[in-house]
């Protein structure tokens, strides 16, 4: 069993409670689903799915959950930083502590922004572009199991073993076998690495879709800003996921094997570590942020019910800041002393990127510039996004001076930078859009009090929890401390524990939210398909839309092609349709996911019987699968005039 | 459509406008459409892993710590050799999709096989040179230049290695099959991947063995 023994189970009382929880909530899910004989439904109807809308949705699922994980993290921190004054230790031992601070990073970036994003994507680009599904449905549906498996491995080490306690970004020395020997760095690499498999096929895929299935006369001046956008991240995810497979391969052959890469002694760099993960660390930032980029295009656009200000020069802007992400990566580690001249390039090149994004803020401004703006949910998020945002990016430039930087690096005014951007920018956007699309894909709105409750809960609690790290770390104090010998500023971290308090109340209520819609549906049903008079073609079908998407695929004149529809009053074709041609589901991807969890766990414990066993298991399989040449089907006309007629009579009741 | 296209609209009828905004006469599309696009992207980013290991090859070429040295190692002849293999495999390869684009399914998987002994042969010559400098005491965990050397030679190895159980599995594939659309993609893709590695090999044959030498 290589290193693995009963020793990896929880000794602390603390991971033993959660242990215990998560078992019993575990086996009581289990039950309930094994009870009300959901096992074949969700096998079949979800897991073994190709339908891009369908993956979309497991995408999001994936992402909440892990969000909660993350959080709990936060909490718990901000817990332990708001007691651990005046001698008093706090709660959390170093061990535990700095397991807690790694995976927090991790689950974040990795498992929460990445399926939300991915997710979105998944259901939006498609419908937004009038395909029927992306260009690889099965690879579509590997590429999610394959970021679900990282999810897994990453959520084991709580229970069996331990978590890395070196950081988000496993600098070595700190992460080479010597510092530490045992299986939390492994976690890391091996659960990353699975996800990576994931996360770069899908961004093959979109970008394959976006380029190849667009609607007859949807030149790539007249596609959504979103799919823009998508198409951007999806480059930069193809550009850069291969830089981390790379470093994590080098980090592993450095533990498993004795290689120097990254070694202190024998010729080993450690800097070419920090610079390869940040040439992958830079982009990913931007991976992240421009779909929501999109996001908010499309929701001003939407609820100021005008075209978008400036459709070029936001497409512009998107594509200088995917360029302009690859050329700044060193600005996160000013004080690594390349010299002046380096640090003077990358701070100009960081503070370059502010100008495209500047130019984004404005055209959002000119478009809600004497429009009657409907200030539903998704556009108070993005007009709490705008202010939020503003102030992190300008924190930000503040940190491309490298002077300041070096009195900056590595305390709370950095971590609270990027809480500003990926909080105001990322997490804002992703609620903007399940607000926006919620009824694209399941057919009824979201109970707007209750997210009016979440959104006064989560804006203002953003702003206490993250000012005073602000202001602590303009006196110094560093990141990822566990302890404090000063007890003057103790104050600053019960404000920020409470800030994260009212967070926690703003995630309450968004579940809560959640669950009162899916109870009062009805009351909150959409019949049109088009509830917030969108602008984009995936208003033009059906909420939820069918499995083919569209019956006929729409023809494309202009930007926003669905709002033209509407102005030229065109009616929906109600005959003459064909057979429509679809992929077919396959389990494949759901076995070599597991195969993949098997193997990592395998390779994190030594355990090489298994590791060679469940290798050859993922490539025998993926032969296998490859003798399977019937993928496709043809819906049969007689299920799309029954669909199709439902529809119709769908519109007629609601009088549209 | 254009604010002065909006106003003609009034005149079409409902038929002409349908006709213009959707595709009443649909087929379906042919499969695979997007095979060859999305093999390339990824071929890209393969391209980008060997860029690191490049990469690291060229930080960490010098550090030697006062191990051997790439003049103290490598044979050139012996590369030349195996170089030799590789092209050789690769014009091969260019014998086979001739063969399937002439729809001759047995000439097809006798070049495929003639690649894959060639392959083979240069794995062969390249496990014995690892084997050789191993026994030296040159391991891949003497210093930072071993490091890169065995990581960047390795992984191009490991690629034809996969190539090579691709390349099989589509022989039998072939011949199960013939040489039907779905197989002639993959054949296409596997050509791609192979020409792939023999550019990579380009590059470290110059940049590793030619400019160690130097």
């Amino acid at each position: 069993m290589g290193r693995l023994w009963l020793d990896a189970l929880p000794q602390e009382p603390i991971v033993l409670a959660t242990f215990v929880v998560v078992a019993l909530g575990g086996v009581a899910l289990v039950a309930a689903l094994t009870y009300f004989k959901l096992w074949g439904y969700l096998w079949k109807e979800w897991f073994t799915s190709v339908d891009h809308k369908k993956i979309g949705i497991m995408y999001m699922v994936l992402g909440l959950v892990m969000f909660l994980r993350g959080f709990a993290d936060a909490v718990m921190m901000r817990i332990q930083q708001s007691m651990a004054f005046n001698g008093n230790e706090g709660y959390l031992n170093a061990h535990h502590y700095d397991q807690i601070f790694t995976a927090h990073g991790v689950i974040m970036i990795f498992f929460v922004a990445m399926p939300f994003v991915t997710g979105l994507m998944n259901y939006i680009v498609p419908l937004q572009i009038g395909a029927r599904d992306v260009s690889f449905p099965f690879l579509n549906n590997f590429s999610f199991w394959m970021t679900t498996a990282g999810a897994v491995l990453v959520m084991m080490s709580l229970f069996i073993g331990e978590f890395a306690q070196t950081g988000w970004l496993a600098y070595p020395p700190l992460s080479n076998l010597a510092y530490s020997p045992w299986v939390g760095v492994d976690y890391y690499i091996w659960s990353l690495q699975i996800a990576g498999v994931g996360t770069l096929l899908s961004g093959v895929n979109l970008i394959a879709t976006i380029v190849k299935m667009r609607a007859p006369g949807m030149t790539m001046m007249r596609m959504p800003i979103f799919t823009w956008t998508s198409l951007c991240t999806n480059i930069l995810i193809v550009a850069a996921f291969p830089v981390l497979t790379a470093v994590m391969t080098m980090l592993s052959v450095d533990r498993y094997l004795g290689f120097n890469f990254f070694s202190n002694d024998f010729g080993g760099s450690p800097m070419m570590y920090v610079n390869l993960i940040w040439i992958w660390g830079h982009p990913e930032v931007y991976i992240l942020i421009l779909p929501l980029f999109g996001v908010f295009s499309e929701v001003t656009a939407t609820f100021c019910g005008k075209r978008l200000f400036g459709y070029s020069s936001m497409v512009y802007a998107t594509l200088v800041i995917t360029i302009l992400s690859y050329l700044v990566w060193l600005h996160h580690f000013f004080t690594m002393g390349s010299g002046a001249s380096v640090n003077s390039f990358f701070g100009i090149t960081t503070m370059v990127i502010s100008i495209p994004t500047g130019a984004k803020l404005f055209n959002w401004l000119f478009t809600m510039y004497r429009a009657r703006i409907r200030y539903e949910l998704p556009m108070m998020w993005t007009v709490a996004f705008m202010l939020t945002f503003t102030i992190g990016g300008m924190t930000g430039v503040l940190l491309a001076v490298p002077p300041a930087d070096f009195v900056l690096h590595n305390s709370l005014f950095l971590i609270a930078h990027f809480h500003n951007v990926i909080i105001g920018g990322v997490l804002f956007g992703i609620f903007a859009a399940i607000n926006y699309w919620w009824p694209k894909a399941f057919g009824f709105k979201l109970n707007q009090f209750w997210g009016k409750v979440s959104f006064w809960l989560w804006v203002p609690g953003f702003w206490v929890a993250f000012t005073p790290l602000y202001i602590l770390g303009f006196m110094g104090v560093t990141r990822r401390m566990r302890v404090f010998d000063d007890p003057s500023i103790q104050i600053w971290f019960v404000i920020a524990a409470f800030g994260a308090l009212m967070i926690a109340g703003g995630i309450g209520a968004m579940l809560v939210q959640f669950a009162v819609s899916i109870w009062k549906r009805e009351e909150l049903k959409d019949e049109t398909g088009d509830p917030w008079h969108g602008r984009t073609l995936e208003w033009a079908t059906s909420s939820p839309p069918p499995e083919y998407n569209f019956a006929f695929t729409p023809i494309v004149h202009d930007i926003d092609a669905w709002d033209d529809m509407k102005r030229c009053a065109v009616e929906r074709p109600t005959s003459g349709y064909r057979p429509i041609h679809m992929p077919k589901g396959t389990g494949t991807g759901i076995i070599l996911a597991g195969l993949s969890i098997a193997l990592g766990f395998a390779m994190i414990w030594y355990i090489w019987w298994l590791a060679a066993v469940s290798f050859a298991g993922i490539i025998g399989y993926a032969i296998f699968h490859t003798f399977n040449y019937k993928r496709d089907y043809h819906i049969p006309v007689e299920t799309v005039e029954a669909t199709e007629a439902a529809r119709t009579r769908q519109l007629a009741a609601a009088g549209a | 459509m254009t604010a002065t296209t909006i106003n003609q609209t009034h005149d079409l009828s409902q038929a002409q406008l349908q006709a213009a905004f959707y595709d009443l006469d649909e087929h379906d599309h042919p499969e695979g459409g997007s095979t060859m696009l999305g093999f390339w992207m990824y071929l890209m980013s393969d391209c980008l892993i060997f860029a690191m290991l490049f990469a690291a090859y060229g930080v960490l070429g010098g550090s030697l710590a006062a191990g051997p040295g790439p003049k103290d190692l490598f044979e050139l002849p012996l590369v030349a050799l195996n170089t030799a293999m590789l092209l050789f495999s690769s014009i091969t390869y260019g014998f086979a999709m001739l063969a399937m684009e002439k729809g001759s399914k047995g000439a097809t998987q006798i070049w495929l096989l003639v690649t894959a002994v060639f392959g083979i042969a240069f794995l062969s010559i390249e496990l014995y040179e690892f084997y050789h400098l191993i026994h030296e005491g040159a391991t891949p965990m003497r210093s930072g230049f071993l490091t890169a050397f065995f990581s960047l030679v390795g992984t191009h190895g490991l690629h034809v290695t996969f190539g090579l159980v691709w390349l099989f599995t589509l022989v039998v594939q072939v011949g199960r099959k013939g040489l039907i659309p779905a197989n002639k993609r993959r054949l296409m893709c596997l050509s791609l991947f192979w020409h792939f590695l023999d550019v990579i090999w380009i590059g470290v044959f110059t940049f590793v063995y030619l400019m160690g030498m130097l």
